[in-house]
């Protein structure tokens, strides 16, 4: 995204504070080892907000992101590292927190950790506060010994004075260092000279998800710590009507049941599993308001009424694509639909909260540290500097975890049992009945060929749910929501579209349901190249030339896209023949910063059984920070993008999601996993990210390639609704 | 009252008998690497060893186990993430937020255990954990490695 949507208006009074670290690592007062990197909070000489280093030279770098699996705490630190010139086997790493960070005026800038931006919107700053470093470390062992610092060289952590023979290391002179007043100008090194930078190095953090020591959110355990589960009234918009707590409260363990904020309720209990059992067992009454007989059919239509509706907002436009489709030689027309669905990270939405009358202290999973102390603070009735927040390593965040429900759910738990460190979890079941969806939409394409074959004319008109008015309504323009036009935008960085049309329409009829969208892994990148990239197969077929051809004749002002596009194209062998029986489909899109292309091979057996063989992909994300993570997180896009597009949709009966587990919302497993061949052609002039885009590319290019083995046009996700069982 | 052969020890647990294995592994005897992720064995984060075994203890009553059944779980793999999957795994970078792979460790060790030089078909059919980072071709990989295969 390319607006700051993420940190919830604060009332923050700065004089409110004690702006000193000191007094954050205070908080710490509980004395519990959260982490071995939070050990050395405060503890070390920092020589600046991103560089702490400890007298055995060990380097702790300072993540402000959040770790989900993506990768972003290791590339964060490389990048760090590479300007600070240490020894990358000393480097650990923590979170400060997001207390911290307000205290000590945002030094850490933003927490926020969605829409693929870890590394592209941080890494200036992180690598001049690495160079930073590095420069007044030299400095503090020159002027010990009384000689200019450019005098001075650094090889991994150690300052060398070849003139004079001596020599020190950064643990020694960290502490001098801190006091040297910061250089005012950094010179970054070329990423052509990059040593940490740019290499496959290991993870960080993967040591302790080996043998079970990595502490999740859901793993927290406090002392005098109680358990919480909750249940949300399933109709959203609706509230708690009553509760019969007679009926549980002898339940072994039970120890409250307590009404959550309007629409909740939740029973504290010694274990998890006992908190849990209570609450099936207890009777609740819901007001469940105007929504209690909305159906998906319901949704459906009112998301259809927009494709044709006169009122709507415009997202790209050139010429006159309605009068140009209307002179043209042949005309194809197709919708397109996409359907509400959940995260359904692994880990459960979950955070443990302690209040007292003195402080609130909040441990969670969280994308957005600000957005959770934020909500902490408004929960817990205290000011801000009472409050603070610890992240914990995410169990799948996927964009769930930008959220905070659950974080005042916590809150306002521990405020009603105060002292009592009370840690809440929300079932599987809980976890799929108040997600915040990947919005629904139907899309209605209209294309005009010449005679010749060329797309003079395409009208795209995208009607359903906007995620900025569910999560953010500020942040839409006079009505308008821009981020429902990710990948289709006349130009930017979240996404220019990949094709020159003389007369182009792409407008967005705004239909939102009552089910509260968020921002889901991909966005509406998702289903904007679906649309757009599954058409320009139906195009290519009615103008009677080949895919690929097809689209470069409209790429040539937008090599980048094309170059990615090319780039799979020849890794699947496009235009030589595939073994028998498999079929191949491309598909491009630029957003998040990066383009992406993705080439499949797939069959299709008699019994309608589709298999993915085989996959290329191409990113240039611009810059490469690791390229084995990179590669990852193209491995996993195709995992999460065909999970979505085989089998994930999320449906309402009688105003509430149907599906509650696993069992009804299924993913994909290891045998249906693709052979996936990641190509990076980073160009080196400019920034982008990789944790989302390449999920867009997946599901077109299997789409396209089971047009081609089929002869049949899957327009409606999830496939599974689609039997393709020959006759 | 269960007695349950946790890692090498019997253990007096405090729990109702209908308690799910994974829950009293979890907060009666303190062990929380085996993960709760579906709760209807479906996912397979909460896999744990019973007599070799792979399990899903989330949908495993403490009454179902006899006290002479030894389960193991992640941490009690090896001592010091010595076992060749774990070597393997961090030879391979697998994990990505990780939540899911003591599951899916534990279910890997057990085939190896079984089939010392799996095929393909082999992990496909025994290695049913999801994951939703999609972390597939790596856990495929490191089977392979930790096979020597």
């Amino acid at each position: 995204m390319t607006q700051s949507i993420d940190v919830p208006a604060l009332d923050v009074s700065r004089r409110g504070f004690i702006a000193s670290a000191v007094a954050s690592v205070g908080i710490f007062s509980l004395g519990f080892s959260i982490t071995p990197q939070a050990k050395a909070q405060g503890l070390a000489p920092e020589v600046n907000a991103w560089v702490v280093i400890k007298p055995d030279d060990t380097v702790v770098v300072r993540i402000a992101r959040s770790e989900m699996g993506q990768g972003t705490l290791t590339g964060l630190a490389q990048l760090v590292a590479e300007e600070l010139e240490c020894d990358w086997s000393k480097v650990t790493w923590e979170y400060p927190t997001p207390g911290q960070n307000v205290a000590r005026n945002r030094v850490w800038k933003n927490f926020s950790t969605g829409g693929s931006r870890g590394i592209r919107e941080s890494e200036q700053y992180v690598r001049e506060g690495g160079a930073a470093a590095r420069m007044m470390l030299i400095q503090a062992a020159a002027n010990g010994w009384s000689v200019p610092a450019a005098d001075c060289k650094v090889l991994k952590g150690v300052i060398t004075h070849p003139a004079s023979g001596r020599s020190t290391t950064y643990g020694k002179v960290a502490e001098a260092a801190a006091k040297i007043e910061p250089p005012k100008e950094v010179k970054l090194k070329n990423p052509k000279d990059w040593t940490i930078a740019g290499q496959s190095l290991p993870r960080l953090d993967t040591a302790d998800k080996l043998n079970g020591k990595q502490v999740y959110g859901f793993d927290l355990k406090l002392p005098g710590m109680m358990n919480a589960s909750i249940k949300a009234c399933p109709v959203f918009g609706g509230t708690v009507a009553s509760f019969d707590v007679a009926k549980i409260e002898k339940m072994p363990g039970v120890k409250r049941v307590l009404k959550v904020g309007e629409n909740a309720v939740a029973v504290v209990a010694e274990t998890w599993w006992q908190a849990n059992s209570a609450l099936l067992a207890l009777p609740i009454i819901w007001n469940e308001g105007p929504n209690a007989k909305v159906s998906s059919a319901d949704i459906a239509a009112f998301v259809k009424e927009g494709l044709d509706a006169e009122q709507a907002f415009e997202g790209n436009k050139q010429g006159d694509a309605k009068g140009a489709i209307a002179g043209a030689a042949k005309r194809v027309e197709a919708t397109y639909s996409y359907p509400l669905q959940n995260h359904a990270c692994m880990e459960p939405m979950n955070a443990t909260a302690l209040w007292t009358p003195d402080k609130c202290e909040v441990w969670c999973p969280t994308q957005n540290g600000e957005a959770a102390f934020g909500a902490a603070v408004q929960a817990s009735g205290h000011p801000a500097a009472k409050v603070d927040v610890y992240k914990m390593h995410l169990g799948g965040g996927f964009g769930r975890r930008g959220r905070s429900d659950y974080v005042i759910q916590a809150v306002q738990i521990a405020r009603q049992m105060p002292g009592i460190p009370i840690k809440l979890l929300w079932s599987r079941e809980e976890d799929m009945a108040q997600g915040t969806y990947h919005p629904i939409t139907q899309c209605k394409l209209v294309g005009g060929l010449d005679a010749q074959g060329n797309l003079v004319g395409l009208h795209m008109r995208i009607s359903g749910q906007s995620i900025l008015s569910g999560v953010n309504p500020q942040g839409l323009q006079n009505g308008r929501d821009p981020v429902v036009f990710q990948g289709l935008n006349p130009s930017g960085a979240e996404g220019p579209f990949g094709y020159t049309i003389p007369n182009l329409l792409i407008d967005h009829a705004m239909r939102n349901p009552h089910v509260p969208p968020g921002f889901w892994r991909g966005v509406n990148l998702n289903q904007n190249a679906i649309y757009v990239e599954c058409f320009m197969d139906e195009l290519a077929a009615a103008a009677g030339v080949d895919a690929l051809e097809f689209r470069r004749r409209m790429m040539k002002n937008h090599p980048k896209h094309l170059a990615v596009l090319e780039t799979v194209a020849k890794g699947i062998g496009w235009g030589s023949p595939a073994p028998a029986g498999v079929f191949r489909g491309l598909s491009q899109i630029m957003g998040f910063g990066s383009y992406v292309a993705a080439a499949a091979e797939v069959s299709v057996a008699n019994d309608g059984k589709i298999k993915v063989h085989r996959i290329v992909a191409s990113t240039n994300p611009g810059h490469v920070v690791n390229p084995s993570q990179v590669a990852a997180q193209v491995e996993g896009s195709f995992v999460y993008g065909l999970s979505a597009a085989f089998y994930q949709e999320c449906t309402v009966k009688n105003g509430a999601i149907v599906e509650q587990n696993f069992d009804t919302y299924p993913a994909m497993r290891i045998d249906e996993m693709p052979k996936v061949e990641s190509i990076l052609i980073p160009s080196g002039d400019f920034w982008g990210g990789v944790g989302e885009p390449t999920i867009a590319v997946a599901a077109p290019a299997v789409l396209n390639a089971i047009a081609a083995a089929t002869g049949r046009r899957i327009r409606h996700l999830p496939m599974k609704n689609t039997d393709l069982r020959r006759a | 009252m269960a007695k349950l052969t946790i890692n090498g020890t019997l253990r007096d647990v405090d729990v109702s008998p209908d308690t799910p294995l994974l829950w009293a592994i979890r907060e009666q005897v303190g062990l929380t690497g085996t993960k709760y992720g579906c709760g209807v064995a479906q996912c397979g984060a909460c896999t744990v060893h019973i007599d070799g075994e792979p399990m899903r203890s989330c949908s495993l009553p403490v009454s179902a186990i006899r006290p002479e059944q030894k389960i193991v779980t992640i941490e009690g793999l090896s001592p010091d993430s010595s076992h060749p999957v774990q070597k393997a795994w961090l030879a391979l970078d697998v994990p990505q937020c990780g939540y899911c792979q003591s599951g899916m460790i534990m279910a890997a060790a057990a085939l190896l255990a079984k089939t010392p030089k799996p095929t393909d078909a082999d992990i496909d059919a025994n290695i049913t954990n999801i994951c939703r980072c999609g972390t597939y071709n790596r856990v495929r990989a490191g089977i392979k490695q930790a096979a020597g295969v």
